[in-house]
């Protein structure tokens, strides 16, 4: 099929099967996560998943075989121009989709893609992602969850922590250490489980938004089966980064949206920092503080220039392969820009943005409050901004290592 | 449109370069410089630049030019910016030869393009008034008197001025001090009576004049344009000129930067390398993220101008954003290269403080950063 007949059978397919909900901007309690114990608030968001599971659309460039799209890289450009035509939603939002399913067809052997890369595509399993230890943020190789070898399985002990929707999800891809004798980047495997096995339990942490995304979780004796590990044992390292070069370019997507004056056809008054600015000072066709003025120019310039700068990073990956370091500034450049959006807003919005629930405040209005708050994880989450300046620093400019920064595993 | 270069470009940027490094390194610079030289740059090295074909670049090749396009002179201004070659290729080609393409009439085309490809001509734009840029200000008058005009009032910071056989002269003819309407540009031979150009010594050192315009006379001819009616097509050659000086900025921004790494890769401190030391590992990778927004901001800007299919205000608003954006930059980075220089940086001996001048000069000409935020802001409706 010619490009031209793809991008015409494209739109006419959207036209018929993407319902006419799901072409309004997504609010917060209708994005689709999947999984066992989905739940669909609007009906249509169950149809519209099933709808574009079912052509593999979920996943437009993952292989047929699989239950993917099987897309080349024009057709699924043209793909996402067409949903973009229409505003149409995401169908499905998952940590399987952005983060485990790219490293899982780059690196799992044949049985494992078959066993879940068909559930992601379909949304049928939700993923969490079991990095981040109490000792171990920043530092993410020197974590110390212990996973054992007894005959066909491994036995795992240890905690993680900050594990995001861990208690909504069925499975989750996991750090473990094989092997402690050895420098501390050399003993690390990838291993994959199912929240359900024995011994795993959770508790949610909450959040300075009020919000409870992220747990707490404990494995005790959890028997996994061995051929639930990921590449080789003790190679488990390379996956890991890898797998955080996808997070991170799915994170930088953040400042992606900020800058844009009108998100998906949205009216509200808060869709655009300058927008909100002259609404709720009442100025007609010119925002009247001259030094806000100034500075949402500066934040509308950069993020204008930082999406013209992920368009040519996704050409430049195209004639590559996958992303590279240069996700570390993307997602440095994207969060910051978030994180400025918001602070922007609180001063667009004035004491409309202060308010914590309740009355006298829109439902929009509390939105912000919230979202400025959550906006400060993003340049946490996923390695921190300073971690991701000292990546840019060692692996795209090629600066000495920083001496304490080599240290070895002390044996625990 | 992508953000990618193509073959032909990569080939056109690699034989800038080379170009470039062997026959216009900065100590060309330095010598006019130190030689108090006139003119303020090398006539045998832009020779060569002619011979190359880089006055013709964005020329129609019925005019004699090789329609290469603007990402075309785009390549070849960053790479003159890396060694801070000064030539006749900002105001003679980037903003002469775009005027008379964008305003002149078919007999002005005709006789005076082919002469600047040949380089048997050179322009310069005599426009600001202020020391702070601002197109639409313009108190040089033009009166009509019989078959030609008079022309009365004075121009700062005219790129080239002493240098140029002609001058552009913007003036009004109507309408009141700050109007865009009423704009007038004049072809003013530079023998012209009245004419007084006073070179002026800039702390880039690069040319630059001030222009005394004194009853000076000039037939209906040599008005550039529609009498009264030149703002918008000044306001597209601008934009287009806004573009060009970015991209030169790029590659200085890209050249002082690639000497700071060499430099944190090879100073040692305390007994290691200085690049091992996160408080300067932190700053060059804030700086790498600025340069790459730079350089897509620049990219999608030349493009723009090549691309019959944008509208004037999409070249407009790209044309702010990348002053805006690389005049921040180019400072930070100009700024950066003497502090991670230590001492050395401070000195003339030295190569970085030529980058820090000419980083200012270049930040201001056609619009500052808070000039071209302001007008990002207005075309977004703010
Ligand atoms: C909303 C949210 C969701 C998350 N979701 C998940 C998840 O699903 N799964 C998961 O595994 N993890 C998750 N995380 C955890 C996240 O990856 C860690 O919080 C992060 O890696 C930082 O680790 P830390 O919190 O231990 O901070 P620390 O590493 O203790 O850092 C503290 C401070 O020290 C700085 N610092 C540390 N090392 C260096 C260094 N070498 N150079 C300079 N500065 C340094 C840091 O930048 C930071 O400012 C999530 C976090 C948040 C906030």
């Amino acid at each position: 099929m010619s490009l031209e007949d793809f991008r015409r059978a494209t739109r006419a397919w959207l036209e018929e099967n993407c319902p006419t909900s799901m072409r309004t901007p997504m609010v917060q309690d209708e994005i689709v996560w999947g999984g066992r114990n989905a739940q669909y608030k609007n009906p249509d968001s169950q149809l519209w998943l099933e709808s574009m599971a079912a052509k593999g659309w979920t996943c437009p460039t993952w292989p047929a075989e699989y239950g993917g799209g099987g897309l080349g890289k024009d057709e699924a450009l043209i793909l996402s121009q067409e949903l973009a035509r229409i505003n149409a939603r995401p169908p499905l939002t998952s940590f399987g989709i952005s983060m485990l399913g790219p490293v899982l067809l780059e690196y799992g052997n044949p049985e494992q893609q078959a066993e879940h890369i068909p559930a992601i595509v379909r949304g049928e399993i939700r993923w969490c992602q079991g990095y981040s230890e109490p000792g171990s943020g920043s530092d993410l190789a020197s974590l110390s969850t212990r996973a054992e070898l007894r005959g066909d399985h491994y036995c795992i002990n240890g905690s993680k922590v900050w594990t995001s929707y861990a208690d909504r999800a069925d499975w989750i891809f996991c750090l473990v250490r094989t092997d402690f004798d050895v420098p501390k980047h050399s003993g690390i495997s990838f291993i994959l489980f199912d929240m359900a096995s024995e011994g795993v339990s959770t508790r949610p942490i909450q959040l300075i938004s009020g919000q409870s995304p992220f747990c707490e979780t404990f494995c005790e004796d959890v028997k996994v089966p061995a051929r639930n590990l990921v590449g080789r044992v003790n190679e488990g390292w390379s996956i890991a980064k890898r797998l955080l070069q996808h997070e991170r370019t799915m994170i930088s997507s953040f400042g992606l949206a900020s800058g844009q004056s009108d998100r998906g056809g949205t009216t509200s008054t808060v869709s655009s920092v300058e927008g909100a600015a002259m609404h709720y000072r009442g100025d007609k066709d010119r925002l009247s503080d001259p030094v806000l003025r100034d500075e949402i120019a500066r934040f509308k310039i950069d993020s204008e220039a930082f999406a013209l700068t992920s368009q040519r990073s996704r050409e430049e990956t195209k004639q590559s392969q996958g992303p590279n370091a240069t996700s570390s500034m993307l997602k440095n450049y994207g969060c910051e820009l978030n994180k400025r959006r918001y602070e922007l807003l609180l001063k667009a919005l004035g004491s409309q943005s202060l308010g914590w629930e309740g009355d006298g405040f829109a439902d929009e209005e509390l939105q912000v409050t919230r979202e400025w708050l959550r906006s400060k994880a993003n340049s946490i989450e996923g390695g921190t901004y300073e971690v991701q300046l000292n990546v840019i620093a060692k692996r795209v400019l090629g600066l000495p290592e920083i001496p304490a920064m080599n240290k070895k595993m002390n044996n625990k | 449109m992508s953000l990618l270069l193509n073959e032909d470009q990569r080939m056109l940027q690699d034989a800038a370069r080379s170009f470039c490094q062997q026959h216009s390194p900065l100590s060309v610079l330095r010598r006019l410089r130190d030689q108090r030289d006139e003119l303020g740059y090398d006539p045998a090295l832009w020779q060569q630049m002619l011979d190359l074909g880089w006055a013709g670049m964005t020329i129609a090749e019925e005019y004699g030019g090789y329609g290469f396009g603007y990402s075309g002179l785009g390549i070849v201004l960053e790479e003159t910016g890396r060694t801070l070659t000064s030539s006749p290729l900002i105001a003679s080609v980037l903003c002469g030869a775009s005027l008379v393409q964008e305003l002149g009439s078919e007999e002005q085309k005709q006789a005076l393009l082919p002469k600047l490809v040949q380089g048997e001509l050179l322009l310069s734009l005599a426009l600001d008034e202020t020391p702070l840029h601002n197109p639409s200000r313009i108190e040089t008058t033009a009166t009509r008197t019989g078959d030609g005009f008079v022309l009365h009032g004075s121009k700062t910071f005219v790129l080239d001025g002493h240098s140029a056989d002609k001058l552009i002269v913007v003036a009004r003819s109507s309408g009141d001090d700050n109007s865009a309407e009423g704009i007038s540009l004049f072809l003013v031979d530079r023998a012209a009576a009245g004419l007084s150009i006073q070179r002026t010594w800039m702390v880039d050192s690069r040319n630059a004049a001030r222009v005394e315009l004194d009853a000076v006379k000039v037939a209906a001819d040599s008005l550039l344009g529609g009498e009264g009616e030149g703002y918008p097509g000044l306001d597209r050659v601008l934009d287009i000129a806004r573009i060009g000086v970015a991209a030169e900025m790029l590659g200085s921004i890209q050249e002082v930067f690639e000497r700071i790494l060499d430099y944190l890769k090879q100073r040692e401190q305390f007994g290691v390398l200085i690049g091992s030391f996160q408080g300067l590992q932190h700053r060059a990778a804030l700086m790498y993220s600025e340069i790459e927004l730079c350089k897509s901001a620049v990219r999608a800007g030349l493009a723009a101008l090549d691309d019959a299919g944008k509208s004037g205000e999409d070249r407009a608003r790209l044309a702010s954003l990348c002053k805006a954006k690389l005049a921040e930059v180019f400072a930070l980075v100009s700024n950066e290269g003497i502090q991670m220089h230590g001492g050395i940086g401070m000195t003339d001996e030295f190569d970085i403080g030529f980058f820090i001048k000419r980083a200012r000069v270049a930040q201001m000409f056609l619009g500052d950063a808070q000039f071209h935020r302001d007008r990002y802001a207005t075309l977004n409706n703010f």
